[in-house]
């Protein structure tokens, strides 16, 4: 699978620090599996009872006041964010949740370091855009849904006819989710050289290999 | 010309690409039971085990309960998701041959306060963990961060993280705290400076005459919150204190202890390196902090007015109305206007021999206010829980009404039977005031074991000096 454009109306959260523990709380951490996470998705505020693991969204209490409960956001892939999304602990579980809800990208001004990485394991491209042009996303938002056009091959994010928006990331991580590539298959290529670095590290470092 | 980080990501370079990505070799790996079930199964998947199996330690800490007593098994775990956590790490560590050390291990503890005290954590190592506090060994003068559960895979199947080297910042913290104001309330400080995202893309080195003069215990805590600062690494120069703190916990000949001595004594930055962001912070003048809000940088001097709309920016208003509304801040105008419900003694912030210390010197033939429904104090490790019943703490504690816990991460998050009930105000040594994070609802206040524990002598916040 390949993607190389993601689409769609684009959901504005105006908040600052949400954190992983917001995007899902601790709760849900205690499934070993990796996928089935969507219905936790900002759980605390996104329903109006307390959840468990391996309840479903149609077994809660909807807030309809939350953005993600109302249309035509329901079905957002873009999720639109401030400053410093994903801050916090380190669970990967925010971004599979984000993923599981079916969000291919989400566009804020910085993001948290670990959350950041995590999100190109997971199919979840994260955009980091000036507080300027963050504005104008919300600005836009606030008169009418918005659809926009994110090209990965071209890094640029249109809306509507007139307004492009480049942004920046390294191709790399770019890459993976183009083509949704698999890191350890990826290092396993360079196996010789971590080989060639263990043996003379392990001579320069012996206590370490006690 | 290089930083003390520098120096660290030069000597475990494996390899370079032609993007900002780099191959680094990880020394240490520490797991625990939440962030590895999908990583091992990720293994299993691919067919491949360990790369280099001494290089993992394990252990339970998230889910285990607190009120264990001795001969408690996994199995014992009341909770049926807990218990398939936990026992799912048993089943993954015997599987694959990597040391753990089991919920029925003497030794068990919040995986950052065990690492260092069983001497896994050695100066120059690079140490990773599913956990994002993994930030406190770089106390150690190593380079340790917080990874992803892809990453925990990734490691184990390679031993190299693939990451992109951080910008260097440091912070110098000069002079002498005054009584009362300790290693938790200097790193509060910093992060209502610098904001939660002010050290995003940074490895923040911690110098000054504090540093210098700060036990190894009080540079854990500080190392421990730089991810509070968004600095996925925080780290502190090799020096004779933290070579003393090795020889004791390790047990490395005197050989090699000399040998790695050689080479330990050169992580430092050197006195020309250049770094790209630079805080000087004056400790002398610095009174007790706690947060009032849901975000680590919402923090005030403890007699400090909590703010209100028309201290903030513009942009950061609606910010403030939704944290002071979650913490049901409507009628107070310092935190002594509150009254708290629980108080927490624990968490790898803060459950260090040095912090039980702290916090038993001040209650010492008190009680615990009645108005207080629960005052835990929950050791960070088996060992610590050892040493601080050899000293005769855990009496003080009982005796004053607090409860003495068996190790873990406990009401630090609410994944195990240690939680707020909803609108319960807590008292917390913890490192996270987020919505939610010590159980539904719950309004979390951080602040030091001392000033935690005359918290809960008094019910309210005091003065500690
Ligand atoms: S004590 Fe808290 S912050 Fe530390 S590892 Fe446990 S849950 Fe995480």
């Amino acid at each position: 699978m390949s993607s190389e454009i993601i689409q769609g109306v684009v959901a504005p959260f105006d908040r600052d620090n949400i954190d992983t523990d917001q995007i899902i709380p601790t709760e849900y951490l205690k499934s070993i599996k990796k996928f089935g996470f969507g219905d936790y998705l900002f759980d605390g505020w996104r329903y109006l009872d307390k959840g468990l693991l391996g309840m479903t969204s149609n077994q809660r209490e909807i807030n309809i006041d939350f953005i993600l409960n109302q249309p035509p956001f329901q079905d957002s892939q873009i999720l639109l964010a401030r400053d410093n999304f994903g801050c916090g602990s380190s669970r990967e579980h925010a971004a599979w949740a984000l993923r599981d809800f079916g969000f291919k990208a989400v566009i804020a001004s910085s993001f948290g370091d670990i959350f950041y990485n995590n999100c190109f394991k997971n199919q979840v491209l994260p955009i980091q855009l000036s507080k300027k042009d963050i504005n104008i996303l919300f600005e836009l938002s606030a008169q009418s849904p918005q659809n926009i056009s994110i090209s990965l091959v071209s890094k640029e994010l249109t809306v509507g006819s007139d307004i492009s928006i480049p942004f920046n990331v390294d191709d790399n991580l770019l890459n993976r989710i183009i083509h949704n590539l698999d890191d350890v298959d990826i290092t396993m290529k360079d196996k010789g050289s971590i080989e060639a670095f263990e043996l003379s590290y392990s001579q320069k470092r012996p206590w370490l290999f006690k | 010309m290089k930083t003390l980080y520098d120096k660290l990501w030069d000597d475990h370079l494996v390899q370079t690409y032609e993007s900002k990505e780099a191959l680094v070799y990880i020394d240490r790996h520490y797991l625990h039971e939440v962030t590895s079930p999908q990583a091992f199964e990720g293994l299993r998947h691919k067919n491949l085990s360990p790369w280099r199996l001494n290089a993992n330690v394990a252990t339970p800490d998230h889910n285990v309960p607190t009120t264990r007593g001795d001969s408690f098994k996994a199995e014992s775990i009341e909770d049926e998701i807990s218990k398939i956590q936990v026992m799912e790490l048993d089943k993954n560590c015997n599987e694959f041959k990597i040391l753990q050390f089991d919920i029925e291990s003497k030794e068990q503890g919040i995986v950052h306060v065990m690492g260092p005290e069983l001497g896994y954590t050695l100066p120059g190592m690079t140490i990773v963990c599913g956990d994002s506090h993994t930030s406190t060994h770089g106390a150690f003068g190593c380079l340790a961060m917080g990874i992803g559960t892809s990453e925990v895979e990734h490691v184990l199947a390679t031993q190299c993280l693939k990451t992109s080297k951080l910008q260097n910042m440091q912070v110098l913290f000069q002079g002498k705290p005054q009584e009362g104001v300790t290693s938790k309330d200097i790193v509060l400080h910093l992060i209502k400076l610098i904001g939660t995202a002010g050290g995003t893309g940074h490895a923040i080195e911690f110098a000054g005459s504090y540093i210098d003069s700060a036990s190894m215990e009080s540079r854990m805590t500080i190392c421990n919150m730089a991810i509070e600062a968004g600095a996925k690494v925080g780290l502190i120069a090799v020096d004779q204190t933290t070579l003393n703190y090795v020889r004791e916990h390790s047990d490395m000949t005197q050989e090699d202890f000399e040998h790695a001595q050689n080479f330990w004594t050169t992580l430092h930055s050197d006195e020309d390196a250049i770094f790209n962001k630079k805080i000087i912070i004056d400790v002398g003048t610095l009174k007790p902090q706690v947060t009032w809000g849901t975000s680590p940088e919402m923090t005030v001097d403890f007699d400090e007015n909590i703010p209100n709309e028309s201290d903030v920016p513009l942009d950061q208003v609606e910010n403030l109305k939704l944290a002071k509304m979650y913490m049901g801040l409507e009628k107070a105008t310092t935190l002594k206007d509150l009254s708290f419900d629980r108080v927490f003694i624990g968490s790898c912030t803060n459950s260090r021999i040095e912090d039980l210390r702290s916090a038993a010197s001040v209650i010492k033939g008190q009680k615990v206010s009645s108005n207080i429904i629960e005052a835990i104090v929950v050791p960070g490790s088996g060992l610590v829980k050892a040493q601080a019943e050899k000293e005769g703490l855990d009496k003080i504690f009982e005796d004053a009404g607090f409860l003495w816990r068996d190790p873990g991460c406990s009401m630090c998050l609410g994944m195990n039977p240690d939680q707020l009930k909803p609108y319960e105000r807590c008292a917390s040594t913890s490192n996270r005031n987020f919505e939610g994070r010590q159980g539904n609802l719950g309004r979390t206040h951080l602040m030091s074991p001392m000033m935690a524990a005359l918290t809960a002598i008094n019910g309210i916040i005091t003065d500690p000096s």
